[in-house]
């Protein structure tokens, strides 16, 4: 659980104060910390003058504004046609073996979260992968491991 | 019918200087603009296929001191990519056509909704945007673009829940009437355009609307660029023009053991085998947003359908019942057919279900679930009961 301080402040001042402002500022949050606390939402609805509940009404309804405890790195992996043709079920084998979770967990530690999701439009080089923003593809459970190699040690 | 063969183009991603294109536009009338997309035939490339000319039409004749332009880059739908090539590749196309479709209509402000999973394109794209706005100032015109980014929801690819989400709410699609043109984001008249029916109407004015009609048939005019992948040795992104049949396009792009086309994405239809020589692609037969999945002989149709079914309940916005409780329906109605808990003539009951969803969800994304479906269940009903 992170402290918010005064990151609400800061992103409010970047983006405003209406309404239309809010999904960038939570965005803004997720970017730094991953997932949005009660905390936070709380304290973006006192920044906004709006109801916590409607803040979290939004946030809940968008798949990557989660409200839930999630991990440093979040792993998101293409579960849709093409991805599962090609050998998205040997990724996430892979991933769980690795980290020890199953999809939809967090490492205690909370570095990783493994998630799987619908089409991130990397259809022709299936399988890939989210992790945060970056998008990897044309996976093997090699190329895979490496990967996740690379970020344990950063 | 007409039957134009597979013939590769180069148009969305011709090297063009942008300057010239766009001057050429602003010395234009928005009158002449809007005529000359009449004329080209140019119908949008998200999918949907609404003339471009007649948007523009609409929202230029709405008077309102603030108008805006947006362009839908919240590509979605399953097996689709070409707009976030065409971004990552020739951004300044599209904020071109933004700023001309800007002169049309009457708008100073863009926005560019961008799906979220492709944020880490964002800080290239800066970069050109900031070109992009210095190269329209020199010229003279008042433009301005935003990007607004989403966060995971296919639904807001549906222009009225795009909107919402821009606004800052869930991305839950409005009613219609009032039309975008009419009443859009913030409740001011909005052009919402693809990020491909951008770009070729920069191609467009930069060809002239005779030369566009050269390519395509009378129904689906020039080129559009096509997402293939699934079981085809050369996956990617290729320009074609319109009006080839499904065989012509499978001799191309086939492993030579296809046995199915999913034409336009999960929302879109499914070809079999037996219906590929005499299936138009295009708005004459089967239309697509660009998505083009093969399927060879090696894969189960009901394992496809289930995907496609797990997508839709999983990004149903929950909004109305038809859409929220079909979807679930319709895959928990597909698995006890599959188990033998029920018998096979209840995917008759679950056609009818489709064809309710068809009828009476809210938005598109309920509406056109049947379409992949019916599509699948008609084509392959054996695989989704065996």
């Amino acid at each position: 659980m992170y402290q918010v301080g005064n990151l609400v402040k800061e992103l409010s001042a970047k983006h405003g104060h209406q309404r239309e402002s809010l999904m960038p500022i939570l965005q803004g949050i997720v970017q730094k910390h991953s997932y949005l606390t009660d905390e936070a939402m709380v304290e973006v609805a006192k920044e906004l003058d709006m109801s916590a509940a409607e803040v979290y009404g939004t946030a809940s309804f968008y798949t990557f504004l989660d409200t839930q405890v999630r991990g440093k790195y979040v792993i998101r992996v293409c579960k849709t046609i093409t991805c599962s043709m090609k050998g998205k079920s040997d990724i996430v084998h892979t991933i769980e073996d690795m980290l020890r979770i199953k999809p939809g967990e967090t490492t205690p530690d909370e570095m990783f979260t493994l998630l799987e999701t619908n089409c991130i439009g990397w259809c022709h080089k299936a399988p890939a992968i989210l992790i945060n923003e970056m998008p990897y593809t044309e996976l093997t459970p090699e190329k895979i491991s490496e990967i996740i190699k690379d970020y344990m040690q950063k | 019918m007409e039957n134009k063969g597979l013939n590769k183009v180069d148009l969305i991603f011709e090297k063009i200087n942008p300057k010239e294109v766009l001057q050429k536009a602003f010395n234009m009338t928005s009158t002449e603009i809007i005529q000359d997309m009449l004329d080209s035939g140019l119908k949008g490339r998200g999918g949907a296929g609404f003339p471009t000319g007649l948007k523009w039409k609409y929202t230029a004749a709405e008077k309102s001191q603030d108008k805006y332009i947006i362009c839908n880059a919240d590509e979605g739908e399953p097996g689709t990519f070409k707009d976030r090539e065409i971004l990552d590749r020739v951004s300044t196309k599209v904020h071109g056509g933004m700023a001309i479709a800007g002169k049309a209509i009457g708008a100073k402000m863009g926005i560019v909704y961008l799906r979220g999973e492709y944020r880490y394109m964002l800080p290239k794209i800066m970069i050109e945007l900031k070109d992009f706005h210095k190269m329209i100032h020199e010229i003279g015109y008042d433009f301005n673009i935003e990007y607004r980014m989403g966060s995971g929801a296919y639904i807001c690819g549906e222009e009225s829940a795009l909107f919402e989400s821009i606004e800052g709410k869930r991305g839950e699609p409005r009613n219609k009437p009032p039309y975008p043109t009419v009443s859009g984001v913030f409740g001011k008249p909005t052009s919402i355009n693809n990020v491909e029916t951008l770009v070729t109407a920069m191609m467009i004015i930069n060809h002239g609307a005779k030369n566009f009609i050269q390519y395509g048939t009378k129904d689906s005019r020039g080129s559009k660029v096509f997402s293939v992948s699934g079981d085809t040795p050369t996956p990617g992104i290729f320009e074609l023009e319109l009006g080839m049949t499904v065989q012509q396009f499978v001799n191309e792009f086939g492993d030579g053991d296809t046995k199915a086309v999913q034409v336009g994405g999960a929302s879109g239809f499914c070809v079999p085998r037996k219906k590929f020589v005499e299936t138009i692609i295009g708005f004459e037969g089967v239309p697509t947003g660009g998505s083009m999945k093969l399927f060879n002989s090696s894969r189960s149709m009901y394992n496809v359908l289930h995907n496609y079914l797990d997508f839709f309940a999983e990004e149903s916005c929950g909004q109305c019942t038809p859409c929220r409780v079909g979807c679930q329906q319709l895959l928990k109605g597909i698995e006890k057919v599959k188990k033998g808990e029920v018998k096979s003539t209840y995917l008759t009951e679950l056609t009818k279900l489709a064809d309710t969803m068809k009828i009476a969800a809210k938005c598109g994304l309920g509406q056109s679930v049947g379409n992949a479906f019916k599509s699948i269940v008609g084509n392959f009903r054996e695989e989704i009961i065996y």
